[in-house]
């Protein structure tokens, strides 16, 4: 673990469509424990907006609090962050967003900050197709509290300290998709080839995306017994197809047999290939995700890949019908009806 | 029987079933008097029903203007029988009881020094109407009618006020006008035309309007430049972001596209819509919420972040008798203390006071540059009263010359022109409000990071307790400055030297400024200051200084208002006298009069440092409403 980065860079270092290289996305050095999978997470966040060549500074993001917050000083440097109070960055994430439409939003958030003290403001968020991409670091403990078990821990799992949760666990995945989510996927901290694409095409996505990411506590909750440790996520962990992310404007080049590949094209033209599919699945099917939820389930699987898509999502400014322009943007003259307006209201009040 | 004998000054008070449109009707009357001239102070004293208990609607008819509520009720109109009993008691001496007779009066209720009025509204809308919501909803119109020939209001008045109400809906003014007619003829046949009370027509209210408080911050909002709202419901506040989007949808909607101009979100509670409001003002929009006492409760967390962060952001609290959810439908000025310092830690927060319908207009337009100006809350503490009472106000009005003022914001060219490094708390100017940036605006230069944790000048996280101490001292610098933007207050000083002072702000207003001139007919001459804003202002500071007793009138019981002056300032506690009035009415001139001259007759006699008030209404509570400091 260093607490020291090198300013100096390769002066060839690849650059993206921009001009930026992949440094100019990069955030503070992080105070997680080493091997902590929040920071692979952070790493396929600067990849993945490195590579779609957005501008660092059009993305915001947003956290509540936990150690899975912490990670917003961790990636992009250059785009604000806002650490807000725990479980409501969904509030303040709904807000950035109405003010300035433009952006792309980043929510991170954790099992404890999503699936227990912001449970609601989580469900309102999903119901109300918020565009942003939402990433749950799921641990399935209290990692900044020492490790109590979190609502997402498994019946069974055995924490380090030698509890046992006898409670069931809050399937962010499932309540996502029953309240109407967009954009549905589940990954794991390290397997970066299959989240990367995920969070691209998240961010391609218009209306709400979550993805529910299994990252390892190293600290508190790695140990055998345990359903959220590396050793087990990777003995258990099915996907639903491999997924490429293609942006728009790029060629698709990779070649697979009939009947084992799809394309979803999203509202932006940029394309999601999924490959190798599982045959009971349809990425397009609401009821088919949920299934096959509840089906890796019952037999101990952690189910990743995207798990749902609504290519004709309609997010909450077009719910709302508010102006395409930012509405921060707006001044006096779009605002401010004025002197003449108000006599006429108040010979109406007379 | 002595009959009480006034023209335009006397009180009205309508019992009705909740949910049977009678506050419409009602309204009507207000207005009326309203429109012949003459000053009206309506109250819609509602229970927290959506039909069927109990409600009343008192109007106050004052030539001389007062705005207050006075106490006491002249006329009663009894269309509840529920209530009958209570209402027949509360009417004074010589005064009047209009009831439906239909059924014949109970005669425990008959009074000898009260007139009773009998109209068989029951009977005659059972005869005129088949429809039995015509049935409820003309009984009210009918005694309009009636209290038009009874009280000499004119009728072609109520007749203009029909057409206006339903215009659109021109199929329903005539059996509006029919109704009317019916009581109208029914009181001139059987009663002795026009009472012994009455109003007759006076050009007395001038260019003035009757709005609420609610609507007037709604519209302030709309002026004050809000694009996004988000709100939880919560009586009585409701009707501000209700009022906000009935002119937004006509004043706000983009001409090309039809779109609209604004955002309204009806969040899932209060800590989302206050979490909501903080998200959208930090990402540069102007935004606001409204709630009452208990979202207050709920938004404190989120409060202490916006203060801490300095994140700017106008909220309306229209105040509701507490604690928990207490008396919903009852004034108090009792969320103060909660609203001044909500958050854990050291946190206070600006506060305004507004009086008036116009004042919540200017109040919340002025709240959105303030409260970008000094990056914090502004809170706009009204209450039930103002809030929801139609009062008589001066009209609204807007210079077009004027502009928003978005405080101290960096843009891409600023930043760009920068040799220093961007410290997105530091105090640049000396006047302890650092510079922001919107996210979004540059780049690579003045991205930073909000957080509720310490930090240093630059934004970046620390635990250092230097760094902490001196960010919190900051805080405080800003806070002085604050007391230079704010609404400075409002001194009237008597005709005469006096000693004694009275303090007072929000809605008692109206009614202390009825009982200056109550005191002033006993002799009692006393200075009076209209307080506008927290932090105060440092007249006030001058005015205790300068006065040996100040009376300090406020609407809760724990004298929150004094608690803050005495924690605020260094004055000495025993020279603030409390003036109290918490029963979820209205404070009243006669209320205040009677407590500041009982204690001044006392003050006078010797030097007593009894708790005990010999003002009327005011010991019948338990520790008495008056207590010396």
């Amino acid at each position: 673990m260093s607490y020291f980065r090198p300013g100096f860079r390769h002066p060839e270092l690849p650059k993206n469509d921009l001009g930026y290289t992949k440094q100019q996305y990069e955030g503070a050095i992080s105070t997680l424990c080493a091997g902590c999978g929040h920071d692979s997470i952070s790493a396929a966040i600067v990849q993945s907006v490195f590579e779609l060549s957005i501008a660092p500074h059009q993305v915001a993001k947003l956290s509540g609090i936990g150690c899975s917050s912490k990670t917003p000083t961790y990636f992009l440097s250059n785009s604000h962050g806002f650490n807000s109070v725990h479980g409501r960055m969904p509030s303040v994430a709904t807000g950035a967003n109405l003010a300035n439409r433009d952006m792309i939003y980043i929510g991170v958030s954790g099992d404890g900050d999503s699936a227990s003290i912001g449970m609601g403001q989580f469900a309102h968020v999903v119901r109300r197709n918020l565009n942003m991409m939402y990433v749950v670091m799921n641990n399935g403990c209290y990692g900044l509290t020492k490790g109590q078990d979190s609502a997402t821990a498994d019946v069974g799992s055995r924490s380090k300290a030698g509890s046992v949760n006898r409670f069931e666990p809050i399937d962010l995945a499932s309540v996502a998709l029953q309240l109407g989510a967009t954009f549905v996927a589940r990954s794991f901290s390290g397997d970066k080839e299959q989240l990367v694409p995920l969070i691209k095409a998240a961010l391609s996505h218009s209306g709400f995306a979550l993805i529910d990411v299994v990252s390892p506590c190293v600290t508190f909750n790695n140990n055998p017994g345990s359903t959220k440790a590396y050793d087990y996520v990777r003995q258990h962990m099915q996907t639903t197809s491999l997924v490429d992310f293609v942006p728009m404007a790029e060629e698709i080049t990779t070649a697979y047999g009939e009947g084992e590949s799809r394309g979803v094209t999203m509202h932006d033209g940029s394309v999601i290939q999924l490959h190798k599919l599982r045959t009971e699945w349809n990425p397009e099917d609401r009821q088919s995700a949920l299934n096959a939820l509840a089906e890796s389930r019952e037999r101990g699987e952690v189910l990743t890949g995207l798990l749902y898509v609504e290519r004709d999502s309609r997010e909450l400014h077009e719910t709302i019908n508010s102006t395409r322009t930012p509405l921060r943007t707006l001044t006096e003259k779009e605002l401010c009806p004025g002197s003449s307006a108000l006599e006429t209201i108040n010979n109406s009040l007379r | 029987m002595q009959r009480i004998n006034a023209v335009n000054d006397f009180v009205i008070k309508f019992a009705n079933v909740n949910g049977t449109g009678s506050a419409s009707a009602n309204n009507l009357f207000a207005k009326a008097v309203f429109r012949m001239g003459v000053p009206v102070v309506p109250k819609n004293i509602f229970p927290s029903n959506i039909q069927g208990l109990p409600t009343w609607y008192e109007v106050r008819v004052s030539e001389k203007g007062y705005l207050g509520r006075r106490g006491g009720t002249d006329i009663m109109v009894s269309v509840n029988p529920q209530s009958m009993v209570r209402d027949a008691q509360e009417v004074e001496p010589g005064g009047y009881f209009i009831y439906d007779s239909t059924k014949p009066l109970d005669p425990r209720l008959l009074r000898s020094d009260v007139q009773f009025i009998g109209i068989p509204l029951t009977d005659m809308c059972l005869r005129t109407y088949t429809d039995p919501r015509q049935r409820q909803l003309f009984k009210n119109v009918i005694y309009i009618g009636a209290l038009a020939a009874l009280l000499d209001i004119e009728f072609g008045v109520l007749k203009d006020l029909i057409s206006d109400q339903f215009e659109g809906k021109e199929k329903l003014i005539a059996p509006n006008v029919h109704a009317l007619e019916m009581g109208h003829q029914y009181a001139r046949t059987h009663y002795e035309c026009p009472l012994s009370i009455r109003v007759e027509r006076r050009d007395l209210v001038g260019d003035a309007i009757l709005l609420d408080g609610n609507t007037a911050c709604g519209l302030g909002a709309v002026y004050g430049g809000a694009t996004v709202a988000a709100w939880y419901p919560i009586t009585p506040s409701t009707s501000v972001v209700e009022g906000f989007q009935r002119f937004a949808e006509r004043l706000r909607i983009d001409p090309g596209t039809g779109r609209r101009n604004y955002a309204i979100v009806q969040a899932e509670d209060e800590l989302a819509a206050i979490g909501m409001v903080i998200g959208a003002n930090w990402n540069g929009a102007r935004s606001f919420t409204a709630t009452s006492g208990p979202g207050i409760s709920l938004m404190t967390e989120f409060l202490g972040l916006a203060y801490f962060a300095e994140i700017p952001l106008v909220l309306i609290d229209v105040q509701r008798a507490g604690p928990s959810t207490g008396m919903p439908t009852r004034t108090q000025q009792s969320d103060l203390t909660a609203a001044g310092y909500a958050g854990h830690g050291d946190s206070k927060h600006v506060l305004l006071f507004p009086s008036t319908p116009k004042e919540c207009f200017d109040m919340t337009a002025q709240a959105f540059d303030l409260a970008e100006r000094l990056q914090t809350p502004i809170i706009i503490m009204s209450d039930l009263d103002l809030g929801m009472n139609e009062g008589m106000s001066a009209p609204l009005q807007w210079d077009d010359a004027r502009r928003y003022d978005r405080g101290k914001v960096l843009s891409a060219e600023d930043l760009d022109a920068m040799s220093e490094r961007f410290g997105r708390y530091l105090d640049v100017d000396g006047d302890a409000i650092p510079y922001r940036t919107y996210p979004g605006t540059h780049p690579t230069k003045g991205s930073f990071f909000t957080r509720g944790t310490s930090r240093d000048e630059y934004a970046i996280y620390t635990e250092d307790g230097a760094a902490y101490v001196r960010n919190m001292e900051r805080l405080l610098g800003k806070w002085d400055t604050a007391k230079t933007f704010v609404p400075a207050p409002e001194l009237h000083s008597a005709p005469h030297q006096t000693n004694t002072g009275l303090l007072y702000f929000g809605t008692t207003t109206q009614a202390t400024m009825e009982a200056l001139d109550l005191l002033a007919e006993q002799g009692i001459y006393v200075d009076a200051m209209q307080v506008r804003a927290f932090p105060f202002h440092a007249d006030v500071d001058k005015f205790i200084e300068s006065h040996d007793r100040v009376f300090v009138i406020e609407q809760n019981r724990d004298a929150q208002f004094r608690s803050m002056i005495i924690n605020e300032m260094d004055c000495s506690p025993a020279k603030l006298v409390r003036v109290l009035n918490y029963d979820g009415m209205p404070i009243t001139a006669r209320l205040i009069a009677s407590a500041v001259s009982a204690q001044s007759a006392a003050g006078a006699a010797a030097k007593d440092t009894s708790p005990v008030a010999k003002a009327t209404k005011v010991t019948h509570l338990h520790k008495g409403k008056v207590e010396r400091g």
